[in-house]
């Protein structure tokens, strides 16, 4: 079984230009499917706006879908509630792009840490200030700190509060939301080490969200690639990496800032990404697309197998149109 | 704590509103010790010395009855004293729940009670505590009730404000997905980042409060004589004002400075707990 799948799952949000009209849809997720099991790694990658942090707020079940489901452990996690919501709580946890805004500026780090250990009655009282020194030594700080406030420290000692926090109830799944883009790329490395020495230990899966292609090549067994709401590439990350296929991915890969003489020649993208609320007919990709052909704007390819991995792209499946 | 360093030392950076604190201070010991600081009992008739002018035996002098003025003042600050806190203690808590549920469930709820907050606010307030004090019988206990009820508004549309935006923050995000109750959300992560300017409202709050009973005890609605309000010593200095301009003068410049002391209060709190100063300094 699956730890964690997605089915077709899409989130459209309404957005009313006047009292009175039609309210017009953004289509943050626009039915995307994916399956992270125990122990591994899934990686979005998408340009900002691709709808990859409402991915995020959809499997923890803070908001719900507007079609489509979430299973966790075969259960569908949006009918939970009582007991086993509490359950699905405990077992999936989220660590955020920012943290200055993740902790609450008023309490300290113990009192930060014990909470999940007291909503979840994993420690008793008594117990609580070692419970939370270990947390701290898990993810290398001195267990010192733990009677300061968050503004005390820096953006990668308060991710690594962030992270201990959701390490507190034992997880199987952590959602990191971009954990490291607000930070130094000094510290990005530390954090990123702590992160893959955390999965050798402990066996957590993530879903790992990003916009960096060299952490999720380093940290992810599979990825998708999203764009305008919807996984365009679905591959193993060494597959991904090696031999990108659709066009998007090429040029995210391409477009990734490299030290020494460019292997490849870069290709560039024309133009922005088109709103999400008037998405382009036909591939959502084709007016940014260099290798676009006759079909790319009037048929919307679909997500199928091609050379090992999922992709949506004319080019990889000639069977869905007639090339010419 | 830290951050109460960092605001004290940002509230002190003004000097009025440091005068304004001292003075306050000063008003709730005078308020506290009234029956050891006061030289005479301050219903106690003397129809020997009525309407006296001030002197070194009666340093306020008398009013129409006899009795020591200052001694009517040094009582009469209980009296505001009491009514500012509770009236603004229960403007606060009400507005508090009110403004907290329709923020953090938003949606038909936040519409609902804040249509009503609307209503609310549409009454001319001191007519409605006119009224409603008409009904009631006037005393201390229904004005505070009466301010209150009536008062409540700002604070809930405050309220309602921090907690629309904190909601939404990664903090309290984070905590409901961590599995954390309504309860928890709303009392240990959104209310405590939430309170500043409630601070800075009920400091306002308490001069509005003060001035809302003198003007009430003014008009015969409020503390009944012969208990001193310093309203109602006015109304008497009213009649007299011909021939006892101390009985005007001195509860009048008693309301004055207080309700100025808790206005420079509150401007000096505005300042110090605005967050977006914080970061800056902390």
């Amino acid at each position: 079984m699956k730890l964690l799948s997605v089915k077709s799952l899409k989130k459209y949000f309404p957005v009313k230009k006047k009292l009175t009209a039609e309210p017009l849809w953004v289509k943050a997720v626009d039915g995307i499917d994916f399956s992270i099991d125990e122990d591994k790694v899934f990686a979005i990658v998408g340009e900002s706006g691709c709808g990859k942090s409402t991915v995020a707020r959809l499997v923890l079940k803070l908001i719900s879908p507007t079609s489509g489901k979430v299973l966790f452990e075969g259960k569908d996690i949006l009918g939970l509630k009582g007991d086993s919501l509490k359950a699905f709580r405990k077992s999936v946890q989220i660590v955020f792009q920012d943290p200055f805004a993740s902790l609450n500026p008023r309490k300290t780090v113990l009192d930060t840490l014990s909470e999940p250990l007291k909503i979840h009655r994993i420690v008793g009282k008594k117990d609580m200030r070692d419970a939370c020194m270990g947390l701290l030594k898990k993810v290398g700080l001195d267990p010192d700190v733990m009677n300061r406030y968050p503004h005390e420290f820096s953006g990668g000692q308060r991710q690594r509060i962030c992270i201990a926090r959701a390490l507190a109830v034992n997880p199987k799944l952590i959602v990191a939301d971009e954990p490291l883009s607000a930070l130094d790329v000094s510290i990005q490395a530390q954090i990123l080490n702590l992160l893959q020495g955390l999965r050798k230990e402990t066996k957590i899966a993530f879903l790992f969200i990003s916009h960096d292609l060299k952490v999720v090549h380093y940290f992810s067994d599979t990825v998708g690639v999203m764009y305008l709401g919807k996984i365009v590439e679905y591959a193993r990350t060494e597959d991904l990496f090696r031999e990108p296929l659709h066009p998007y991915t090429v040029i995210l890969l391409s477009s990734a800032p490299r030290i020494g003489p460019a292997a490849t020649t870069r290709s560039i993208t024309e133009g922005e990404v088109p709103s999400p609320v008037d998405i382009p007919p036909g591939c959502p990709f084709h007016p940014r697309c260099p290798r676009r052909f006759e079909p790319c704007d009037k048929i919307v390819p679909e997500l199928k197998e091609s050379k090992g991995r999922l992709v949506s792209c004319h080019l990889w499946n000639p069977w869905s149109v007639n090339r010419q | 704590m830290r951050l109460l360093k960092v605001i004290g030392k940002r509230f002190s950076r003004n000097r009025l509103s440091v005068i304004g604190a001292v003075t306050i201070s000063c008003l709730i010991v005078i308020a506290l010790f009234a029956p050891y600081i006061s030289p005479y009992d301050p219903t106690a008739i003397d129809v020997h010395n009525v309407l006296s002018p001030p002197g070194k035996a009666h340093p306020f002098g008398t009013d129409e009855l006899g009795r020591d003025v200052l001694s009517r003042v040094i009582w009469g600050s209980r009296v505001s004293l009491k009514v500012g806190f509770v009236a603004v203690g229960i403007a606060i808590l009400i507005g508090i729940i009110i403004g907290a549920i329709a923020g953090f469930y938003g949606g038909k709820v936040d519409a609902v009670l804040m249509r009503f907050v609307d209503i609310m606010l549409a009454f001319p307030t001191f007519f409605l505590i006119l009224a409603v004090i008409a009904i009631l019988e006037p005393s201390i206990f229904t004005i505070m009730v009466v301010i209150g009820v009536t008062g409540w508004m700002d604070v809930a549309r405050l309220v309602r404000a921090e907690f629309l935006t904190l909601k939404e923050r990664d903090f309290v995000v984070a905590a409901k997905a961590m599995g954390a109750s309504d309860l928890r959300l709303i009392f240990r992560h959104v209310l405590p980042n939430a309170l500043s300017p409630v601070f800075v409202a009920a400091t306002f709050g308490v001069a509005g409060a003060i001035l809302i009973e003198s003007g009430l005890s003014f008009l015969g609605l409020g503390v009944q004589p012969p208990n001193p309000s310093w309203g109602n010593i006015l109304t008497a200095g009213k009649d007299n004002i011909e021939v006892a301009w101390w009985l005007s003068l001195y509860p009048g410049i008693a309301i004055l400075i207080t309700v100025l002391s808790y206005n420079l209060v509150g401007e000096g709190l505005r300042d110090a707990l605005d967050p977006r100063l914080w970061d800056m300094e902390v």
